[in-house]
This record gives structure tokens, sequence and C-alpha cells, in this order.
């Protein structure tokens, strides 16, 4: 399957791969986590049933998420090492203690209260519950800080020097953990964690609202999504286009590629909209473009002159075309998202939020655009950090294990496998829950692990059980 | 001696065992998971680490994060010389931690989850004694890198500390099982756990008398000082833990054979430390080598000293709301 293929290229498509996987579930946990604390404090204050219901819905389908993103998450902590031995060997001075605090600040903390806020509220109270909702949610967030801080490390290293072994080691942790792309890289993830939240819950707000609109527990979901898409939709283009700026000024071969800039610019980039990378040629064909506009948002300037790719050497070019695509779709879905956003508040303003069919067909059709556009612009930022692992510093190729090709395509293999049937499944068991609505339980099946165990119908006992089920 | 990489050599010596205590006994709930005889001792048996099984996985991420953050050499070398060990072991982890979610969302695949708890279990605990067998035979390093084969984490020996890993984690998950069930199950995995007991004994003895041979140092270590000492010891140690085993299961006491298994845990691994020390790899790469430079252990201790206490604090905690006896019969609150 993967004959004459190098160690390199096999050991870069399965990190490619094993990382591609995993950040669907935090993309998604980040956000729900919030929204579950969100919820429970909703209910708290003002003992509105539809709260608790949909906090029992969506706390069923973290769950499951959860899971996956675990298990995917630890095989990314050893993946370092088996692949990548020698950027551990280099690198771990500087980003192994980031990665410890990732673990001991944040990993430990949402395991450590989750059992809690699954199965807990009956044994600690609403109090104490509420508190391991929170922690549950800081958490997800403190591990999307030390994990964005190790990547823009990477992609814009700072605070460090090399010592006689070839290692990067340590001088200030301060500029290490606040090296110049993080806050942007930091702020821009986590808004996009939010909305990708934010558009299945509004998804499967909008599927319920097209069979019964007046599901109520719909109807608050579908409400609070397109809420959180109209404030967080413009929040995150504008946070993208700041992180924009900063990676022109750090790593400015990653915006040529972006930018489809083969050539410089002397007075005035163009914007490329659309048009096919031909990368043998060194130029966009078809292009379809605005004159000046690219040097007006990167620059804010018309006239600014703008460099292209041909002031960088070809060893040090990132693969434009990856790049070039998968930023188009992200900045898309972007503005698709804001589309969405917009919509409804004009529905709203009518007061037929809850009626106009064609809009919940929409938010089902965007529902899962936000993973989409998470992995376009994760495949922008990582793909056009190459050929480096750090950036400028240490070449990918210089980064390996020294792995036979072989066990690298094996292991490989054993990934795809494994990933497609466990993570499918799944899938396939999210959808079937998103597809129940909020409320009512799936017939013929049990509630989870915890109250499954009870032969008695748990229900009639169960606190955690929302009214009508 | 008191040295950063000495105090970090602990904290990750700490966090393996923790994690092998933890994840130990969760792992053998699973593995011994088909002697349920239905559903309802599946729920409980389950049931019994449904909250808790996350939070303790987390410390095996520890020990390749911590690994990686204060000893990244050793990581680098580790890692691809048990190249596959490991990533059957991950693959083998993912399979029964999606179990835990995945068999309640679905009645025709429950056999198949099952059989995913199960298989993880074991492979996960399998994988895990060879990686231990093949640290002890000692990693070939020559540049800063791993410089043997790939097969060389296969023996006798490897396949021996396997067999005896499983084993072992099947003894503290029935002990485990033991402490939070009562009634029939109970009974049953008070039966278990008495061969799963005398086996694990029989492991321990063939593993220790194996262990000297697979290096002369080895040798040297248990017969010079400090080690002598626990040479005399060790022995008399863990025949005090195994009489606490096997008299705890015959009086029917319910935390006694838990206790006491975990006791053996902690020998054993106190031996692999005496044999081990001062290499944090054998047979040649010493703690002091492998370390990162000051600066990161100092960073890093900083946090682990005020975090390690607090994450201590809430696990007990979360061990602690979730205490008692699973009772099936009123379900679990």
């Amino acid at each position: 399957m993967f004959d004459g293929m190098t160690a390199e290229t096999l050991a870069r498509m399965q990190f490619a791969f094993t990382v591609s996987f995993h950040i669907i579930f935090p993309a998604f946990s980040i956000g729900l986590a919030s929204y579950l604390a969100v919820l429970n404090g909703l209910w708290l204050r003002t003992k509105d049933d539809r709260y608790l219901t949909l906090f029992n819905y969506w706390k069923k389908i973290f769950a499951v998420a959860f899971g996956m993103g675990v298990v995917s998450g630890i095989v990314m902590s050893y993946q370092f090492g088996t692949n990548w031995s020698v950027f551990s060997d280099k690198t771990g001075p500087v980003l192994g203690p980031l990665m410890a605090y990732e673990v001991l600040s944040a990993f430990f903390l949402e395991a450590g209260f989750l059992g809690i806020m699954l199965f807990g509220r009956k044994r600690v109270g609403d109090g104490l519950h509420m508190f391991a909702t929170a922690m549950v949610a800081f958490g997800t967030l403190m591990s999307a800080t030390w994990i964005l801080s190790v990547n823009s490390w990477m992609q814009t290293p700072a605070g460090f020097s090399i010592n006689e072994l070839g290692q990067f080691v340590p001088e200030d942790w301060w500029q290490i953990v606040f090296n110049p792309s993080f806050p942007y890289r930091l702020v821009h993830m986590v808004l996009a964690a939010y909305l990708t939240t934010a558009l299945v819950v509004g998804g499967v707000g909008g599927l319920h609202l097209l069979r019964n609109r007046e599901d109520a527990p719909a109807r608050r979901m579908f409400s609070m999504a397109m809420w959180m898409l109209i404030f967080v939709a413009p929040l995150q283009i504008l946070a993208g286009d700041f992180h924009g700026i900063n990676t022109l000024e750090h790593q400015p071969a990653k915006v040529m590629a972006m930018e489809g800039h083969y050539d410089s610019h002397p007075d005035g980039a163009p914007l490329i909209l659309f048009g096919i990378p031909n990368p043998a040629e060194k130029r966009i064909d078809y292009a379809i473009q605005v004159p000046k506009l690219s040097s007006l948002i990167l620059k804010h300037d018309l006239d600014a002159p703008l460099a292209g790719l041909d002031t960088i050497p070809d060893a040090d070019e990132p693969p434009v075309a990856i790049i070039f695509w998968s930023f188009r779709v992200m900045v898309g879905l972007g503005f698709a998202m804001l589309g969405l956003g917009a919509w409804s508040v004009l529905r709203r303003m009518r007061g037929r939020l809850y009626e106009d069919r064609w809009l919940h067909r929409a938010a089902i059709v965007m529902g899962p655009m936000g993973f989409v556009a998470v992995l376009a612009g994760w495949i922008t930022t990582e793909v056009g950090r190459q050929p480096f692992t750090v950036y400028g510093m240490l070449r990918t190729s210089d980064s390996l294990a020294p792995v036979a090709a072989p066990a690298v395509a094996a292991s490989l293999t054993a990934f795809i496998l494994v990933y497609f049937f466990i993570f499918g499944a799944g899938t396939f068991y999210l959808l079937r829950m998103m597809n129940s609505p909020a409320g009512a339980p799936v017939p013929g099946l049990k509630d989870g692990p915890i109250r499954t165990a009870g032969i008695t119908p748990v229900q009639q006992v169960d606190p955690d059980a929302t009214p009508g089920e | 001696m008191f040295e950063l990489s000495f105090i970090w050599a602990g904290i990750i010596a700490f966090a393996v065992l923790t994690y092998v205590i933890l994840d130990g006994f969760d792992l053998g709930v699973g593995i011994l998971f088909p002697l349920a005889d239905d559903e309802q001792e599946k729920a409980t048996m389950m049931n019994s680490i449904a909250p808790i099984w996350d939070g303790n996985e987390t410390w095996l991420v520890l020990g390749g994060g911590g690994l990686f953050a204060v000893f990244p050499l050793a990581y680098a070398v580790v890692m691809p010389a048990l190249y596959m060990p490991i990533i059957l072991m991950l693959l083998a982890l993912i399979f029964r931690g999606v179990a835990f979610e995945y068999r309640w969302r679905t009645e025709r695949w429950k056999p198949v989850w099952d059989a995913a708890f199960f298989g993880g279990s074991v492979v996960a605990a399998f994988m895990q004694g060879i990686a231990l067998g093949a640290l002890v035979q000692g990693i070939k390093v020559a540049d800063r890198a791993y410089a043997g084969g790939w097969w060389d984490w296969l023996s006798v020996f490897s396949v021996l500390t396997g067999l005896a890993v499983v084993v072992g984690y099947a003894l503290l998950g029935a002990t485990w099982v033991i402490l939070k069930t009562e009634g029939r199950l109970q009974r049953q995995m008070q039966g278990h756990a008495w061969w799963l007991g005398a086996v694990t004994l029989g492991f321990i003895g063939v593993v220790s008398i194996m262990t000297p041979f697979q290096d002369p140092e080895y040798f040297n270590r248990w017969l010079s000082l400090p080690g002598s000492i626990f040479s005399f010891l060790m022995p008399g140690a863990v025949l005090a833990a195994a009489w606490a085993l096997f008299t705890g299961l015959n009086a029917g006491k319910d935390a006694q054979p838990f206790l006491a298994a975990i006791s053996l845990f902690v020998l054993c691994f106190i031996g692999i430390g005496i044999s081990f020390y001062p290499n944090i790899v054998p047979p040649n790469l010493t703690i002091v080598e492998a370390a990162a430079p000051d600066k990161s252990l100092r960073f890093t201790l900083v946090g682990t000293v005020v975090l390690v206490p607090m994450i201590l604090a809430y696990t007990a905690y979360a061990y602690w709301v979730f205490r008692g006896k699973i009772d099936p019969a009123e379900g679990y609150h």
C-alpha cells in the first residue's frame, strides 16, 4: 500500500492522520464543556427544566466525544517519541515541560472531575457538581492553552539557545510560553472550538425543529447556538485577520503560499480569490483577483509592497497548492458561519426564528462545517510551517527517528484501520444520539454506564433524569 | 545525590508506579470481564471503574509527557526501541477506552465492544509487560539514538514479563472487584484471586531469578551494599504480602486483599528500581546523562510540587465520592 515511500513521508502521513483525527474531538469538547457549564449554571439559577434537559442530553454526547479525544490523544503523546525521536531529544528541554504542565494542570483536572460531572450529581449535591462541571470546562481551556503554546513555539521559536549537543535549551520561559504567535493562535483556536460547538448544537436544534417546531429544548438550543454564531463569527474573522498579520511578520513564506503570491509585488499585491496553483510553472492559473486588496488586508495600505515566494529559496518553500486551498476553505466557511448568524438575526427580529425551515436546513448543512474549517485551518498553519518542524531552525527531515519505512508503514496501516473502525463507530453513535430529540430516551437503549446498573426503572428515582422522560 | 535529575527520577518513578497500580486494577477488571456470568455482573464490574479509569490512564500520559520533559534522551531512545509494543499498547488502549461508552450505545454490537474491552485490556497489559522486560534486557544506544534492531524487544524473558503483568493486573482487578462488590460476584472473584495470586507469586519468583542473568551488573547491585540489604529483606516482604493476600481472601476481608496485591506491585517496583539505579535506560544510559538541562528541570519542578499534591487530593476526593459497594439492586447512587 505504501511501497516506495520513505520513512519520513510515512511518518509525516502518520502524524498528519492521527493528529487530524484527534483535533476533531478537542475542537468539539472544548466548546461543549463550556456549553455544559453554562447550561448547568442556567439550570441552577432559573430552575428552568429545559436547561437540565439540554444538560443531560449534551452530557452523554460529551462523554462519548471526550472518550474518543482521550484515547486518540494518548497516541499523540507517544508518537513524538516513536517516530520523531530526534525532534524529541532536541526540543524536549523546551517543549517537554510545557506538555508536562498540560498533563498536570489540564488532563488530570478534566479526568478527575469528569466522573463527578457525569455520574456524581446525587452524591455530591448541586453545588459541588457545578464546581466539577466548571473544572472540566476550565481543564479543556488549560489544555488548549499549553498545547497551543507548544505548537506556537514550533512556529515562532523564542527564548532559547542551542547547546553543544544540538538541543534547544530554555533561556527565558516567559518568552517561550508567550512566544510571538501564541496569543493569536490561542484566541483563534478557542473561538474556533466555540464556533464548532455552536454549529453542531445549531444543526441538532435545526434538525429537531424541522421535525417538531414546538420542541421546547430544541428551540432553546437553536436560539442559543444562533446567538453564539452572530457574536463569535465576526470576532473570529477579526482574530483570524490579526493572526494572519502576525504570521506575515514571523512566517512570511506561509502567507505567500496562502495568498498564492509566487511573485513579488513591489507596488500593491492583488488578492487572489480563486485560481489553480501551478507549482511547476510557479504561478496561479486562471486567477480571479482583486488588485491591491491583499496589500490592503495585510499591510492596511493599497500600495504597500509584498514579497513573493520568488524571494524564498526553493528548499525552504512550503507546499503551495495545499495551503492555497485549505486557506480558502477555512475563510469561505468562516464567512458562511457569519452569514448563517446574520440570517438568524433577521429571522429573530421578525419573530420567525423557529419557523423558517430553510434556516433550519441551512443550520443542519453547516452543522459539521466547524470541523472542516478547523481541519483546513490546521492544515494551513502546519503545512505552512514546512519544511521545518521548528520554524527556520530544525528541518523535518532532520527530526525523524531512526525508523525503517516498513515499520512506519505497518503502524500507519494499523492506525488507519483502527481509527476508521473505532471512530467510525463512535461517530455513528454520536449521530444517533443527536438524532433522537432531547428529553426522549432512545427506545430500547439504556442510559449509560452507571444508571444501567439498576434493575429498577432508574429514571423514577434519578434526579438527573429529565422530567417527561 | 540531591541533584535535580535524581529528584525527577523519583517523581517519574512515582508517576509510573501510580499508573501501574491504578490502571493496573482497571485493566485487570477488563482482563476478568469475560468471567462475569451475566449482563448484570458485567455492568457492575464496568461501573466499578467507569468514573475513574480516565484519571487512572492520565498517569500514563504523565509518564510519557514527563519523560519527554525531564529525560528527553531516555524518551527518544526508548520509544523507537519499543516501537511495536508501544504502538500495539496504544491501539489496545483505544479499543478498551471507547468500550466504556460504546457498549451502552448499542444492543446489537454490545458483544463487539465487550470483546474490545477484554482484548484491549489484555493486549495493553501484555505489551506493558513486554516493554518492561525489554527495558530490563537493556537497550542499545549509540550517538544519542537507539541502535538496535526491530525485534530486539522480543525474547523469552520479555514474553514472560508480559504474561506476569497480565496475571498481576488480573489479580489487582479481582481484589478491586472484591472491594467494590458483594454476593456472588465477590465470592467468584475471591476464588479467582486465589489462583491469580499463586500464579503471580510464581512469576515474581521466576522473573527475579532470571533478571540477574540479563546483565551481570544486576548481580553486583543485588550482592553489594546497599542493594544487598534488600536482597535479604525482599523475599521476606514478598512473603508477608502474600500471606496478607491469602489470609485476607480466606477471611473474606474487603480491602485487605486489594492492599496486599498493591504491596506486591510496590515491592516488585522497588526491586526493579534497585536493578536499574543509577541507570534510567539499562545497560548504560544514566539518569544524569538523560536529564534535560537544570533550567527545564527546575521550571517543571516548581509546578509539579504544587500541582501533584492537588491532583492527589482531588483524585482521592473522586474516589471518596464513589466509595462503597456497587449495589446492583439499587442502581448506582
